[in-house]
Order: C-alpha cells, then structure tokens, then sequence
C-alpha cells in the first residue's frame, strides 16, 4: 500500500529523511515513535506529498507520488490526514467541514454528502455537534471532527501526527477510541504518538526513528519489551518514566 | 460666521463636483479591489514569474507620488496623439495607484489565514484554486476589512488629485469657484465638508463591519 525505497529528503543542507525503507501492508496499523525532531512528521507528510522528497521511490496505492506527472489531487482523496491541531475550518459548520471535500473534489450531491458525514459523526459519537461551529468545540471533539472529515472521503489510508497531542488529558481517551475502532475495521493507518498505550494495543508494527534514520521496525510485544536499539531503549526510558 | 451665500450660490458646481468625486471614487473602489485582489493573488501564487511581476507592481508603483501617475495617464496619451478626458485620466491614475495598497492590504490578509487551512484543505483532495475559494479568502476577508476600509478612505480623499488636471471633481470646482469669488477660507471649508459627507459614513459603516466580524469569531 504504501511503499518507501531508498528515501532521502534535504531541507536545504539538512538531511531530515536519511535512506528510508519502508514497506506498510494494506490495513495495518504502523505507529511511528521518535524523538523530536526526528523527522516523523515529515516523514507523514511525504505520503500525501505535502513534503516532496528528494530522491528514491514513494509508491501509495500503486501510483508514484514522488513522480511530477502523478495527479497528486486524485492520488490525496484516498488518503486522509489528521493533524495536531485539528484545521478545520473556522468558517463553516461541522457538517460544512466534513461535505465540502466530497461535495467538491468528489463530486457527489450535498444531500448524500450531508447524509455520509451524518454517518461519520454518529461513528465519532457527536452527531449533535453537526450544526455547530468549530470554536464551540472542546479539543477532543474538534479532532473527531476532524476525523470524520478525513472518512468521509472514505480513504484508504488515514496518516494521523500527533493526532492527541494538544488535546486536554481528559479528552485524549475519545479520540484514540476513535482510532481503535477504526483500526480494528481494516483501516490502513499510519500513525505519529507519544501515546505509548495506544502503541501497544493497536499497532501492527512499530516504527522508531531517530535523525532523520529508522533505526528498529518491530512488533510492539518486541519494541516494549525487548528494544534492540540503545537509542529506542533511552527514549522509552524517557517516556514512560514520567 | 461662514459666508453661506457661496454655498448657495454656486450649489450646483458644488454638486457637481461632489457626484464626480463619488463617480470616481465608487469606480477606483471597485476596479482597485479586483485588480489588487488579481495582483495579491500572483504575489502569492506557486509560481515565480508571477511573484515577480506582482512585486515589481507593488513595489514601482506605491514608491511614486499619486500626482506623477495621474500626469502619466493625462499627458502619455496625448503624447501618442490619442486624446483623453482629464476625469478617467485621473480616475484611472487613482485605480492603477490604489491597487498596489489594496494588494499588499489583501496579500497580508491571505498570508494571516494559518498555513495548516491551506494544507487541510490540499490533503483532501481540493485544487489550489478550491482552496483558496472556500478556504483561504473567505477567512482572509475577514481579516482584510479593517485595512481595506482604510485604503478606500484615502482613496476617497486622493481624488482631489483630479482637481489638478481639471478632473471636474469637488476640489476642481473649489479652485474654480475660489477664484471666481476670491474667497479661499470660506469656499474650501464648504468642499471639506462635502468630503466628511462621504468619508464618515464609510468609516462609520467600516468600524461597523469591524465590531460584527469580532463578535461572530
Ligand atoms: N520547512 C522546514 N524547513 C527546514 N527545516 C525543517 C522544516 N520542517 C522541519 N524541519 C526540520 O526537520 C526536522 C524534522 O522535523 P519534523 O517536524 O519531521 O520532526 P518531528 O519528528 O515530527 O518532531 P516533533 O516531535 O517535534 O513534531 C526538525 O529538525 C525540523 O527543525
Ligand atoms: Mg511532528
């Protein structure tokens, strides 16, 4: 589904992307763990091509995304993205967020739109919220929203970063039990979390990047008892010791 | 106590006048907004040579004196032969002048609307162009109104440029009516108040539009 080979990425001199490989499966769930800095987010962001890449291949969905001739609009409606903090649009309502992509790029009618993203709401368990604006949400339900606008394009594949990072601890748990639902549906997900937890009950995979470099791809049951790298071994310290 | 018997006795120049000035204000508004909507959207733009043009715009044309650009609009066409009557001549001198505030005013409005919109949008799927259109100027307006409503009271007040290439608005008729009459004081604090007839109510009408977009954010 979604394939990286001999990928590089410069910001300028800076090489945040050093020589990834990476090959994620059809509904599998590969949560990406690393310090800060490390390039997760941008290695994210290269699969919708919001960061374009260098050099190497990067395949998603059969279609070469690194390639200037790929129709990179058509390849992004069947990935969707959800982001630390939210961006949906203050502007319209929440039923206006999650109809006006598949109004627009996929072109179906306002009714059924509205009718699929009434679905989606019910699946993040706010549908009342369907008329509300996005500032008179709480954190937690703004990123469900989000969420239900991503679906609603209904994608292959959902890449979330940091995905509950700015949210209050008493609204993390909805979301993630958003994305567990979703997960155990088949969805292909590539995730960015400090949310260790989660890590461990829902990936398939693990991924644990360090300098631009991935340095241990393992199962969780492998990663969080027995990491094989110094490295993942120190940031787990760090991250569960406090 | 002021001489109304100026005002009355040349009302009409006066009128005239007035309507003039709002004739080319009304259309340096309107043709200033689109052209420096066209203008902030190809400093913006993904694509270099439109940048480029877009700056050298912005940048020629704010650095030189209103009166320099109106001259050019009046006397290039007749040196080229071509006849042109004083009142567009100006009003498009107004526009060409105008357009480079309003740009930048809507340029930054645009580049105010947080990155993550346009990035949002993009990843599901939506072209530039849909993005900009239902995303980015519609925050974007919002943001804008307060500097655009400033832009369109100075440009109000920059029409009295007219009056120097006999553009028959207020401030031309007050030249002439001063020197029919000899009166200065009494004949321009008339024309001042036609102008505050215009620029109140749009700054009123401005702080207005303000005060309600704050309240609905
Ligand atoms: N547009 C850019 N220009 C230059 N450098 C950048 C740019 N974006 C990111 N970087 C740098 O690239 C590196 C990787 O950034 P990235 O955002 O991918 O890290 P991250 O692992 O997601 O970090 P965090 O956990 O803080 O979100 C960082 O050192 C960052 O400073
Ligand atoms: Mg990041």
């Amino acid at each position: 589904m979604i394939i990286f080979h001999e990928v590089n990425k410069h910001y300028g001199k800076f090489h945040v992307l050093q020589n990834i490989n990476l090959h994620i499966k059809q509904g599998e769930v590969v949560v990406i763990i690393g310090p800060s800095g490390s390039g997760k987010s941008t290695l994210v962001r290269c699969i919708n091509r919001l960061e374009t890449i260098s050099s190497g291949e990067l395949i998603v969905d059969n279609v070469k995304v690194h390639d200037k001739k790929t129709d990179i609009n058509k390849l992004r409606r069947n990935i969707g993205m959800v982001f630390q903090h939210f961006h949906l649009y203050p502007h319209k309502t929440v039923l206006q967020n999650i109809t006006l992509a598949p109004i627009k790029v996929l072109g179906i009618a306002k009714e059924e739109a509205e009718r699929t993203a009434m679905y989606y709401l019910e699946k993040v368990g706010i549908p009342d919220k369907a008329n509300s604006y996005p500032s008179s949400l709480s954190g937690g339900q703004q990123q469900r929203v989000a969420i239900a606008r991503g679906l609603a394009m209904k994608p292959k594949i959902m890449l979330f970063d940091e995905p509950t990072s700015a949210l209050d601890p008493e609204t993390i748990g909805e979301v993630l039990d958003v994305m567990k639902k979703l997960a155990k549906e088949g969805m292909t997900m590539v995730v960015v979390t400090h949310e260790m937890g989660f890590a461990r009950e829902v990936a398939d995979r693990i991924v644990f990047i360090d300098q631009g470099k991935i340095l241990e791809v393992s199962t969780p049951e492998e990663f969080f008892s027995n990491p094989k790298e110094e490295r993942a071994k120190n940031f787990l310290n760090r991250i569960l010791n406090h | 106590m002021l001489n109304f018997s100026i005002l009355i006795d040349h009302w009409d120049m006066y009128i005239e006048g007035f309507f003039n000035t709002i004739k080319a204000s009304v259309f340096a508004m309107i043709a200033s907004l689109v052209a420096g909507t066209i203008i902030a959207i190809f400093r913006i733009a993904p694509f270099r040579p439109l940048n480029w043009l877009g700056t050298m715009y912005v940048e020629f044309i704010r650095n030189i004196p209103l009166m320099l650009i109106v001259f050019v609009f009046f006397f290039a066409p007749s040196a080229l032969g071509l006849r042109i009557n004083s009142f567009l001549a100006g009003t498009l001198g107004l526009t060409t002048y105008t357009a480079a505030f309003i740009a930048e005013s809507i340029r930054a409005g645009i580049q105010a609307v947080p990155k993550g919109q346009m990035e949002a949008a993009r990843s599901s799927g939506l072209t530039y162009v849909q993005t900009m259109w239902y995303i980015i100027l519609p925050q974007a307006i919002k943001i804008v109104i307060p500097p655009l409503g400033n832009q369109f009271l100075n440009l109000v007040k920059n029409s009295s440029v007219l009056g120097v290439i006999a553009g028959l608005d207020l401030m031309y008729f007050g030249d002439l009516i001063s020197s029919e009459t000899f009166v200065t004081f009494d004949v321009y604090i008339f024309v001042a108040m036609f102008y505050l007839l215009l620029t109140i109510p749009l700054s009123l009408s401005v702080s207005f539009l303000e005060r309600r977009l704050a309240k609905n954010r």
